[in-house]
């Protein structure tokens, strides 16, 4: 492994608070987008020249747009109760990375420019006017929020820095200073359908391609079907899964999922993605847009139902906010929710026993589960409250015979982002993706030491890749993060059901 | 009528309209602002009545900043509390004939003003001695401490070190209620006691006081978790559809 160019927290057996290092993590922030980048989402191509006014002007009518918003500005007492949760507070101790000193880069324009204490006493209420350092100050530190929740789970007014940092970001590609990863990633999908910009032709090669592995491996000849007129469901998964490690083995578990349980599913190549990035940049329209592809596909391919594969953000939008962005869902089979997890399709056929598993076979495993962030607070799974940690438990139970949590404080809905989310797995961005890793990666130390765990389990794109990444920076090996479908898929019994 | 009396006089209903006024725009602004998307914190209740005991667990327990540091919560908690006993104490000044359940509270309003004061001296340190919330603290944060203290001591000392006419008090408050003036006793330290409160009543709804109302408001609490059920549509995203 390359050496890095930056010093990593040590892994102790508590999580410390780490001691204050003002502008530890002070910097330019990642790429910025370029007018290529900016232009098919509707923004200006580079900073306009009144970014000052345009950006007051945006803030405002976000105001009367969002009550979280307009909510979220006011309430804050400046407690202190969230200053601890941030895991990149926590990995870098940079007080900018505290939530609350996080939003009140935001707070205080807010106040000097929407309040009449911020307008005449300026100084006494901590406001202060939108210079150039404060623009920058914003696209360097609101590009170190993943959006993940954390902080809100821990507030009395339950205010969530992510609705502070997705205005912060559209207020930004409003004046056209815009992130590049994103941007560039939601053009790829308005044009093509998928963030990885992969064509049609080369989809159906890829899968073609695993389409043969797995028959090698198994004998059987489990399809990864693609725009199938009149399938029951339609499959939409992060495009991570038919690529990447170890995300493609969970994609080959939903495979066998459905090839048991002899349900009749496609892929979309107009809709071959899952993830939505469109909320990390906190842009309604642009969100809608990418949401609205999987109805049309759905109405497309006259399928019955709508599943999601493992991909936390995603599964955000999909459970929250599908269904009022691109709904009604209507002309779908109305037994089912629209759309379905994928663990909840596997989880109601492992109960209804349409499947084989023998569980045995992951003998060799010892296996934790890292619960994502937006699917632990910003979704669910099932009927009840809190499904979204039971269900995907209960699969993995069936899957292997030895399971061990990590500690309470680190799991469900205390979970640590994996410190890739909300639109940071970007390369330029390594430093703060590896040391906001470090939370869960004490938590993960503290098992594999305590329980011999060998396996970390997750339903997350971006988990998968930021572990795969930082795991080894830690001294842990980069094949203990797995897809909870891989699991599934390795202790299916092929043939038996057939 | 002395000119402190009148002045006085016209100070608490100036004060009253502001914070009334001020706190109404504030509800109806919020309520009036759409919540486009389904955000609740999850695991969030499914129904009506379950957010109601999640907004009863929030706003009588504080269940979210247990949860989170038991110091914050001690001190926080304990200073609402008493601040709640105290104001039913107070109540004894704007009733004739005082009702039961405040009667019977007096004695108890005595105690949590002292708690009250301890309290928030207690959350005032913090802002010195824990340096991540020394960071955040702004001058203002530090002022709103110190206004509520001194309410508290010289409150306090209106009943242990020098009293003033307390039914000359109440007769001068029930005279604003019915709008027959009645003279307020002139001793500076209640003059001191009810100007602060004054400046209280007038910041409250301009400040981050409004975490009182906003906590009600806030979506992350106050949404049921229903959005595979229900489409949520804000009407500027309606908008959105029929273009």
């Amino acid at each position: 492994m390359a050496k890095l160019d930056f010093d990593l927290p040590k892994l102790g057996p508590n999580l410390e608070i780490p001691v204050l290092q003002p502008d530890a993590m002070r910097g330019v922030g990642p790429y910025v987008a370029k007018p290529d980048h900016q232009a098919p989402l509707g923004f200006p191509g580079e900073l306009v020249d009144d970014w000052h006014d345009v950006a007051i002007a945006k803030m405002g009518e976000l105001l009367g747009k969002y009550r979280s918003f307009k909510v979220y500005l006011d309430s804050c007492v400046k407690c202190g109760a969230c200053t601890d949760k941030c895991h990149y507070f926590l990995g870098t101790g940079d007080p900018k990375n505290m939530p609350v000193a996080r939003q009140d880069l935001l707070r205080s324009v807010y106040r000097r420019h929407f309040t009449l204490a911020g307008k005449y006493f300026p100084k006494l209420v901590g406001a202060r006017d939108l210079t150039k350092e404060v623009l920058d100050d914003w696209y360097n530190y609101f590009h170190q929020c993943s959006q993940c929740r954390r902080c809100s789970v821990f507030c009395p007014y339950g205010i969530d820095t992510a609705e502070i940092s997705m205005a912060a970001r559209d207020i930004m590609d409003a004046v056209g200073k815009g992130q590049k990863y994103c941007n560039e990633i939601i053009g790829k999908v308005h044009k093509i359908g998928n963030n990885l910009g992969l064509p049609e032709p080369a989809l159906l090669d890829t899968l073609a391609g695993l389409e043969e592995d797995i028959e090698e491996e198994t004998g059987v000849a489990v399809r990864l079907p693609v725009d199938v007129h009149g399938a029951e469901v339609m499959l939409v998964t992060p495009s991570a899964d038919f690529f990447a490690e170890p995300h493609i083995d969970g994609l080959i578990g939903y495979a066998k999922v459905f090839h048991q349980a002899g349900i009749s599913w496609t892929l979309s190549s107009y809709a071959s993605e899952a993830a939505n990035f469109g909320m990390f940049i906190g842009n309604y329209e642009n969100m809608r847009k990418v949401s609205l592809r999987i109805r049309q596909a759905a109405l497309d391919l006259g399928v019955k139902r709508i599943v999601f594969g493992e991909c936390g953000h995603a599964w955000r939008v999909a459970y929250s906010f599908l269904n009022t962005l691109a709904g009604p869902f209507d002309f779908l089979d109305s037994r089912y929710p629209v759309p379905q997890h994928i663990c909840e399709v596997t989880h109601d056929l492992i109960q209804r026993g349409a499947l084989t598993l023998d569980p045995s076979v992951n003998d060799d495993k010892v296996v934790t589960f890292h619960d994502s962030c937006n699917v632990a607070r910003a979704s669910r799974m099932g009927n009840l409250p809190g499904g979204q940690f039971e269900i995907p438990r209960a699969v993995i139970r069936a899957a292997v015979n030895h399971f061990v949590d990590m500690a309470d404080e680190t799991i469900r809905d205390r979970t640590f982002c994996c410190g890739g989310g909300g639109g940071l797995l970007t390369d330029d961005l390594m430093e703060l993706r590896a040391k906001g890793a470090m939370p869960r990666m004490q938590a993960l130390q503290q098992v594999v030491e305590e329980h011999g765990v060998t396996h970390m389990a997750a339903i997350c794109a971006i988990c998968k890749s930021q572990f795969s990444k930082v795991l080894p920076m830690y001294g842990l090996p980069m094949h203990m993060i797995v897809s909870v479908h891989q699991l599934v898929g390795d202790a299916i019994q092929l043939g038996t059901k057939d | 009528m002395s000119l402190t009396s009148i002045l006085f006089a016209s100070a608490f209903y100036f004060a009253a309209a502001v914070l009334v006024a001020g706190l109404l725009y504030r509800v109806v602004d919020y309520a009036r602002t759409p919540a486009p998307l389904k955000i609740p914190t999850t695991p969030a209740p499914t129904t009506r009545s379950g957010v109601v005991l999640r907004m009863g667990h929030e706003v009588l327990l504080f269940s979210s900043l247990f949860r989170s540091n038991k110091w914050i919560w001690l001190f926080g908690y304990a200073f609402h509390v008493a601040l709640a006993l105290v104001l039913v104490r107070h109540l004894r000044y704007f009733t004739e004939p005082v009702w039961l359940p405040v009667a019977l509270l007096q004695p108890f309003g005595i105690y949590a003003g002292m708690v009250m004061v301890a309290a928030l001296a207690m959350l005032w340190l913090r802002r010195f001695v824990v340096p991540r919330v020394r960071y955040i603290s702004a001058p203002s944060d530090h002022l709103w401490l110190l206004l509520l203290i001194l309410i508290g001591l010289s409150g306090l000392a209106l009943k242990f070190v020098a009293h003033t006419d307390v039914v000359a008090v109440k007769a001068f408050f029930l005279g604003l209620l019915y709008f027959d003036w009645q003279p307020l006793p002139g001793d500076p330290l209640l003059l001191l006691h009810l100007t602060l409160v004054l400046l209280l009543m007038i910041g409250f709804p301009f400040s981050k006081l409004l975490h009182a109302p906003g906590v009600f408001f806030s979506p992350g609490r106050n949404q049921v978790d229903n959005p595979r059920e229900r489409r949520h549509l804000a009407p500027w995203a309606a908008d959105l559809e029929n273009r």
